[in-house]
């Protein structure tokens, strides 16, 4: 009798899980099949393609490592658009996470007005699109564009943007400023969060702004700011579609980057194995880079409040 | 600016008002450059093809002129992509918010064992890029002969293949009361019952943040119907962009090119005027925690 009693609420417990684990899986079933499907199925898939032989219609044959080691060694063109890819993210992550950081802190103002300034800096990254791609090629027009007509005013003969190796990249960079809307608004929100005793204090003992930035803002803001460097580096580590509309990888491949040679090795060449092999490398240098950055960052990244 | 505030209090008037005059300057200058794209397909859709290379450029159209429309609208079936860009956005916007709502209500408030192992699986799913499944996934659909149907854009909204938004829509599931869950379960509620009667009548915000970022997404992606669309008819307004690019790229006369990007880009404009607050919210949200 008192042994029943005791077992009946470990029972009921039991019986209780067992219902919110047969609940739970019902819930997350869409978000299972998707995922075995749409995501992991598909990952091993394509290690194995990448391991193979395979030109996307018929079955793959396995080679082992045959693809890695032509891709790593003898092919030129995918090191150029390693290279390129690497341009293309040291330049555009620091200078669109600076800009974003930079329009928070100007956004972060009691000045009238500043709700309509961000909402004309955070459009740009809703409609970034093929429509805005295709603006940008025209803006950047060597004789008729719109930036080369303010240089000339300042007495500047601009250069040939898209049509100049040494200023194709550097182009693509400068639209992509123009897309650290989301960037902007999480360090906008990060800054809202620092309580202002914090400043009121600092001011009191004498600190200037830039040393209340250096001793307040960054520290209580650096959180955010890997945050915003680690989604920015991703971001552009899978850069494809600016390079394939402003310039298709060119002048002289100057801007063909890791995503249009997967593009081109699948699509055009009909050699999935070897895309599936670049795209592999494209993964596994992002999860090396991101984990060394968090990594790294640990020091210097403070979490308390 | 918070620092600089602090410290202006202490400043004379005219330090402030200098202090004021640069403020805005920098931000206008700024604004300029950020619409810049936009006030030029604005300009250019309305200009006759002469006007088009008229340097310096000019901002307003003189004559003002639709003619740029009716080339475009004549000569490609955009009337036609609009259509499809419409059905496969509220496709995957309807699929979205029913299948995210869902997983997102799993992960949030049943406390099942292996919950915290999926959804650490979920966020990490954020990092695979996009080309790694690529080529297996279009071998699939070209077995399951989805290439040229609506199916690879939409089923995967369907099986909530977006994080970002089950993430969103956790995050509001797990602020709101545990005892209304709990007081509905005693009065006879089930589980299910207490997502659709309970949690979602008071998600209406966090479910509209969450539409609109599946509308926007889908209806500038172009990657997708890019690949798994090749029948002319079928194009979505993204690719049937990138069809018009390349005929009439070459071109001088920029005014069909910008009238037809100026219609796509305007829903995307309205939508966001209107509902501004919620873009911000969504960014923020997921952003900060």
């Amino acid at each position: 009798m008192g042994e029943a009693r005791a077992k009946s609420p470990r029972r009921t417990a039991g019986i209780i899980q067992r219902r919110n684990d047969i609940n739970f899986y019902i819930c997350i079933l869409p978000w299972l099949l998707g995922f075995l499907g749409f995501t992991i199925g598909p990952m091993l898939y394509s290690l194995y393609g990448a391991l193979s032989k395979w030109d996307g219609v018929t079955a793959p044959t396995f080679v082992g490592m045959n693809n890695f080691i032509r891709l790593l060694t003898f092919d030129e063109l995918f090191k150029k658009s390693l290279v390129n890819t690497f341009k293309y993210v040291i330049l555009s992550v620091p200078t669109s996470v600076l800009l974003a950081l930079f329009l928070a802190f100007m956004l972060n103002s009691k000045h009238k007005g500043a709700g309509i300034f961000q909402v004309i800096f955070y459009f740009p990254s809703v409609s970034a699109g093929i429509a805005v791609y295709i603006v940008w090629i025209w803006l950047f027009n060597s004789e008729l564009g719109i930036f080369n007509y303010l240089l000339s005013i300042l007495g500047i003969s601009g250069p040939n943007w898209l049509g100049d190796p040494r200023w194709s990249m550097p182009a693509i960079v400068i639209m992509n400023l123009t897309f650290c809307g989301s960037s902007m608004l999480i360090f906008l929100a990060g800054l809202k969060q620092i309580p202002t005793q914090y400043y009121e204090a600092a001011t009191i003992d004498g600190a200037s702004a830039a040393r209340q930035f250096r001793s307040i803002t960054l520290p209580l803001l650096s959180p955010t700011i890997l945050f915003n460097g680690i989604m920015a580096m991703i971001g552009s580590f899978q850069i494809f579609g600016q390079a394939l509309i402003l310039t298709e990888g060119g002048p002289i491949q100057s801007t063909y980057v890791m995503g249009l040679f997967i593009y081109d090795y699948a699509f055009l060449y009909g050699k999935f194995g070897y895309s599936c092999a670049a795209s592999w490398v494209q993964f596994v240098i992002l999860m090396i880079i991101s984990l060394f950055v968090m990594k790294a960052s640990g020091k210097h990244v403070n979490y308390v409040m | 600016m918070n620092a600089s505030n602090q410290a202006t209090v202490y400043r004379p008037k005219v330090k402030r008002a200098i202090h004021s005059t640069l403020w805005y300057a920098v931000m206008a200058l700024l604004s300029i450059v950020f619409a810049l794209p936009f006030l030029y397909i604005l300009s250019t859709s309305f200009k006759t093809p002469e006007q088009c290379i008229v340097y310096p450029p000019q901002f307003i159209p003189k004559p003002f002129t639709l003619r740029s429309f009716q080339t475009a609208f004549s000569e490609f079936p955009f009337i036609r992509y609009v259509l499809n860009s419409l059905l496969v956005t509220s496709l995957s916007v309807v699929g979205t918010l029913f299948s995210c709502s869902l997983v997102a209500f799993g992960f949030a408030r049943i406390n099942a064992r292996g919950r915290n192992f999926w959804f650490t699986l979920l966020l990490s799913t954020m990092m695979i890029p996009g080309f790694v499944t690529l080529l297996p996934l279009y071998t699939i659909y070209v077995k399951l002969k989805w290439i040229n149907t609506y199916l690879p854009l939409v089923v995967p909204a369907f099986l909530a293949m977006n994080s970002f938004s089950i993430f969103l829509l956790r995050q509001f599931f797990m602020g709101f009361p545990v005892e209304l869950d709990e007081a509905a379960a005693i009065d006879g509620c089930s589980c299910f019952g207490v997502l659709y009667r309970i949690l979602l009548p008071n998600a209406k915000t966090v479910m509209f943040v969450v539409a609109i970022f599946a509308l926007v997404n889908s209806w500038n992606d172009f990657f997708g119907p890019m690949i798994y669309l090749n029948n002319n008819d079928m194009y979505t307004l993204a690719v049937g962009l990138i069809l018009f690019k390349s005929s009439h790229g070459a071109t001088l006369d920029l005014g069909p090119m910008m009238s037809v990007s100026l219609v796509s880009i305007l829903p995307v404009l309205i939508l966001y005027i209107v509902a501004q607050k919620y873009f911000v919210q969504g960014i923020v949200t997921t952003g900060l925690k």
